[in-house]
């Protein structure tokens, strides 16, 4: 094949693309209001163009395809066939067809051998259930020469251009008895052009006529001809390439600046700086798509989707035009169908389960996008049944995701998030829209791997809303640089939590080891560690700080939703960095993500905080998530990280870590009542307090500690539920690792057993029990 | 008749198809990668782009360079349609240009790493000319 007729070919591919998007969605429409003829004419003048170049180019199957659906809106358009809505979907199978011959058309060269029969077929039954069955789909192909020329009326279809005598009058230059005068004369043999004649008789200024002809013409054109150009997507990378050395090699010279002090190399240093990075931000805005690309896929999904399960579905698309990089938008294609596939068919109700629960007949899926904080954020939300937690611990325990133990530390919304956890799936039948239980967790580590968070939030028989958040542009992002044994990496911001710094040998001291795992305790949670010279060269917990520090530096990541701590030797700058990806030889390597240059022209290596939290065994599967701190329970032994307080009379509380989500202190003068209900503002909620020894029944009277001014009361934050509440206690004595089970059951209520621990009798509090009667007591 | 850029490395002289040689670099920064193929040296910075650097003596089993080689050392910058590698070498030689008649495949007796990278021989006066796949180069990982 000529390379001109591949590229007649591949602008035909181009252009064909759109227009089955657009058919797609037109078709919808047209299932909604098959009176709607504007909507009719769109769908055949479509048709027809794919039908018509096809014939040109030999590809006659996909003709014969085309012009069957062409016919059959033909008919539809003359109101000689009545509207049946099994057209609707012959008519979007014809598209699906003409997609497929394309798609083949693409990679092989040619298009499919399938010959549509069956499809072919059905058109045919609908076409000739008419009375009048006189126009014959005519079957010796090729066809005659009137598939190239439209149908006679086909021209009206197109709104004609604003007439230069009704431009005039609108604007008031001339009066229609001016404009009727003139087209008597030029009827009368004045073979001048209106416009002329106008300018002689009426007296209307030649400028004023030559600009609206200007008018008429764009009109005639469409002004999106004029304004905008097809540009190779490859031309583009190339550009974002070279536009990402630039950004690197103004790094470079703003390096120099430091060392130069000359005023016109500064002042130049500065303007090329500038210039870069307005550069930068429009050759990345030429990447940039709407994500009503992908979103414009969706109302046929969900038409598609509910009418398979017999659900009745309506979707609403907010904020189509959100911009994204065309990287970005290829990468969420299939986790957002896949959402939008699992609302329907597990979140949404069918119209009978809907009406009885005094929900409308048909469903609403929203799907809505909007740029904050430099994230695209999508909100994919549905009015069906929502995520019922005790279901989902229900499915976990069934499937030997989770131990009951751990099951029953659980928050809510921790329970919701089992969902993400590979094999899950809580269809109760596997359907072939989903419930294969490749489904979630897929999800997560797509949106993930392009720098993404997924959350799922909902209420029980009110909905769910799962809230994707996503980086702008994957080719330059911000990144932490920190040193490690002489060398520098690259930590991606979006999993940066924070920074911190042990002072000195006091600071050092801090980092405890739980079996040989070093862990700190941060804000009373405990935060597992791994050393990056360890991950990386094997060196232990060795840190080689620069000459004259003697501090621990500490980045905070987070990994999957769980935070570790990273100790780097050193903490550097942020800085926007250039990612590039790593050779053939390195892409096995998990812990890199790829490669960047720094400002002084060296190479640094990009880490993957996912890679590098497997790596250091941060999270093990589903075993981890435990509630509270990433430290997961110990099978062998059966020992649990343990919270040990005092209550009066120097009284020894345990209380599993696990169900502790913070430890706070709070000032006295901060607590408020509302009623009898003690609250602080904690986290812009409200957080209810029970002091422990109210709810115990008391064995003996005792002064109740007072607290002297300035004080604070150590709080213990349990997370119910998504709900937390605050345990007053007198103090917080210690973190440790021990056995939690009952040497004698308890004797009071509220407490579930005894035990000896650190040398003391231990009462081990029953939460659930008192976090019950302490709500109950003040509501 | 094919063309060759030699190059020595400790005491031997090798060779590579021209063809297949894209430029050659004096001596640069190398950001070591940790937890890759252990030939891999680094990666280094050639006009921007990232390329990776293979250590040749750690491949054919050669002594360790000292000091003094590793900084007179010279990049030969190999391309093919995975992207540039480079290769670390003492010293660059002459293009020779060999009868493709005098080509001998190595002896047979040759054993170890050698032999995987060493394609075969062409006896020069007083030197033997090793000549290295370097198609292999880019399937290291």
């Amino acid at each position: 094949m000529s390379s001109e007729m591949d590229d007649i070919i591949k602008e035909f591919l181009v252009e064909s693309g759109e227009s089955l998007d657009k058919l797609d969605r037109d078709l919808l429409v047209l299932e909604r209001d098959p009176g709607n003829g504007k909507c009719i004419d769109r769908i055949f003048r479509a048709l027809h163009t794919i039908k018509g170049t096809c014939g040109f180019l030999g590809f006659h199957r996909l003709e014969r395809v085309a012009h069957t659906g062409e016919n059959l809106l033909q008919r539809l358009r003359e109101k000689s066939l009545p509207w049946q809505a099994e057209m609707g979907n012959a008519l979007l199978k014809t598209v699906d067809a003409i997609r497929l011959h394309l798609e083949c058309l693409e990679q092989a060269g040619k298009e499919s051998e399938e010959e549509n029969e069956a499809l072919i077929d059905l058109l045919m039954d609908l076409l000739n259930g008419s009375l009048h069955s006189s126009i014959q789909f005519e079957s010796s192909f090729p066809p005659d020469e009137s598939t190239f020329n439209p149908p006679s009326n086909f021209e009206e279809t197109i709104p004609p251009p604003p007439r230069l005598g009704e431009l005039l009058v609108a604007q008031g230059v001339t009066t229609r008895a001016d404009i009727d005068q003139a087209l008597q004369s030029q009827s009368q043999g004045d073979r001048r052009p209106i416009g002329e004649i106008l300018a002689e008789n009426a007296q209307v200024p030649p400028e004023v006529i030559t600009q609206n002809l200007e008018v008429q013409s764009k009109a005639r054109k469409g002004d999106a001809a004029d304004s905008s150009i097809r540009v190779d997507v490859g031309l583009l990378e190339r550009l974002m390439n070279q536009v990402g050395e630039l950004v690197l090699a103004r790094n470079q010279i703003l390096q120099c600046t430091t060392r130069i002090q000359d005023p016109d190399f500064l002042g130049a240093a500065q303007r090329l700086s500038l210039i870069t990075t307005e550069l930068q931000e429009g050759v990345m805005k030429t990447r940039m798509q709407p994500i009503g690309i992908v979103f414009g896929r969706f109302p046929r999904v969900v038409r598609d989707v509910a009418q398979q399960l017999g659900k009745r579905v309506k979707i609403e698309i907010e904020g189509a035009e959100t911009e994204l990089d065309r990287s970005i938008l290829e990468a969420i294609k299939d986790p957002l169908t896949h959402i939008v596939r699992n609302s329907i068919d597990h979140g949404i109700e069918g119209p009978g389960d809907r009406e009885n629960s005094g929900k409308p007949a048909e469903g609403t899926l929203r799907l809505r996008a909007f740029h904050e904080g430099g994230q695209v954020n999508i909100e994919i939300s549905d009015d069906g049944r929502g995520i019922d937690p005790e279901r989902i611990k229900r499915k976990a325990l069934e499937k030997g995701l989770i131990t009951p133990q751990a099951a029953a530390m659980m928050s809510a919304k921790e329970l919701v998030h089992l969902i993400f956890l590979p094999g899950f799936s809580t269809a109760e039948a596997v359907t072939n829209i989903s419930g294969r239980g490749v489904g979630m967790d897929v999800v997560r580590t797509n949106i993930e791997r392009i720098g993404g968070t997924v959350d799922l939030s909902g209420l029980p028989g009110k909905g769910t809303v799962t809230r994707i958040k996503i980086p702008l542009t994957l080719a330059i992002i911000p990144a932490l640089i920190v040193g490690c044994h002489e060398q520098r990496y690259a930590i991606p911001q979006v999993n940066l939590v924070e920074l911190l710094r042990l002072e000195g040998p006091e600071g050092r001291a801090k980092i405890e080891h739980i079996h040989g795992t070093p862990v700190y305790r941060l804000r009373g949670e405990l935060l597992p560690l791994t050393f990056l010279g360890n991950e990386l060269w094997n060196t232990g917990e060795e840190i080689r700080p620069p000459e004259g520090d003697d501090s621990l530096s500490i980045v905070v990541l987070t990994a999957d939703g769980h935070p570790f701590g990273l100790v780097v030797d050193e903490v550097r700058d942020t800085v926007e960095i250039v990612v590039k990806p790593l050779s053939k030889h390195l892409k096995g390597i998990p812990v890199f993500a790829g490669a960047t240059i720094l400002g002084d022209g060296k190479v640094s290596l990009i880490l993957d905080v996912m890679g590098l939290a497997q790596k250091a065994n941060i999270f093990s599967g589903g075993a981890a998530v435990t509630a509270g701190s990433g430290v997961k329970e110990d099978a062998q032994d059966g020992s649990v990280e343990i919270l040990l307080c005092r209550g009066p009379d120097d009284a020894r509380w345990a209380i599993p870590l696990s169900v502790v989500s913070r430890l706070e202190e709070i000032d006295p003068a901060t607590i408020e009542h509302t009623g009898s209900l003690a609250v602080v503002q904690y986290r812009d909620t409200l957080l209810p307090l029970i002091r422990i020894s109210d709810i115990l029944p008391e064995r003996r009277i005792v002064a109740r500690t007072n607290l002297q001014p300035g004080e604070k009361i150590p709080v213990v934050v349990h997370d119910t539920g998504g709900q937390p509440v605050g345990l007053m206690v007198d103090a917080i004595v210690d973190i440790i690792r021990e056995s939690l089970v009952a040497q004698r059951p308890g004797s009071r209520y509220g407490v579930s057993g005894c035990r000896v621990l650190q040398e003391r009798i231990t009462e081990i509090l029953d939460m659930e029990t008192i976090v019950r009667a302490g709500l109950e007591a003040s509501s | 008749m094919s063309q060759f850029c030699t190059f020595s490395l400790s005491s031997f002289l090798f060779g590579i198809q021209v063809e297949a040689v894209q430029e050659i670099l004096p001596a640069c920064a190398t950001t070591p990668v940790p937890l890759c193929h252990e030939a891999i040296e680094g990666l280094i910075n050639l006009r921007g782009q990232i390329v990776p650097a293979v250590n040749l003596r750690c491949l054919l089993d050669l002594p360790v360079a000292s000091l003094e080689q590793v900084a007179d050392s010279l990049n030969v910058v190999l391309h093919n349609d995975d992207g540039p590698l480079a290769l670390v070498v003492d010293e660059i030689g002459d293009v020779l240009e060999m009868d493709e008649n005098l080509f001998e495949a190595p002896p047979s007796t040759l054993q170890g790493a050698a032999r995987t990278w060493i394609t075969g021989t062409y006896k020069l006066e007083g030197k033997l000319l090793l000549i290295l796949d370097h198609e292999r180069f880019f399937e290291l990982g």
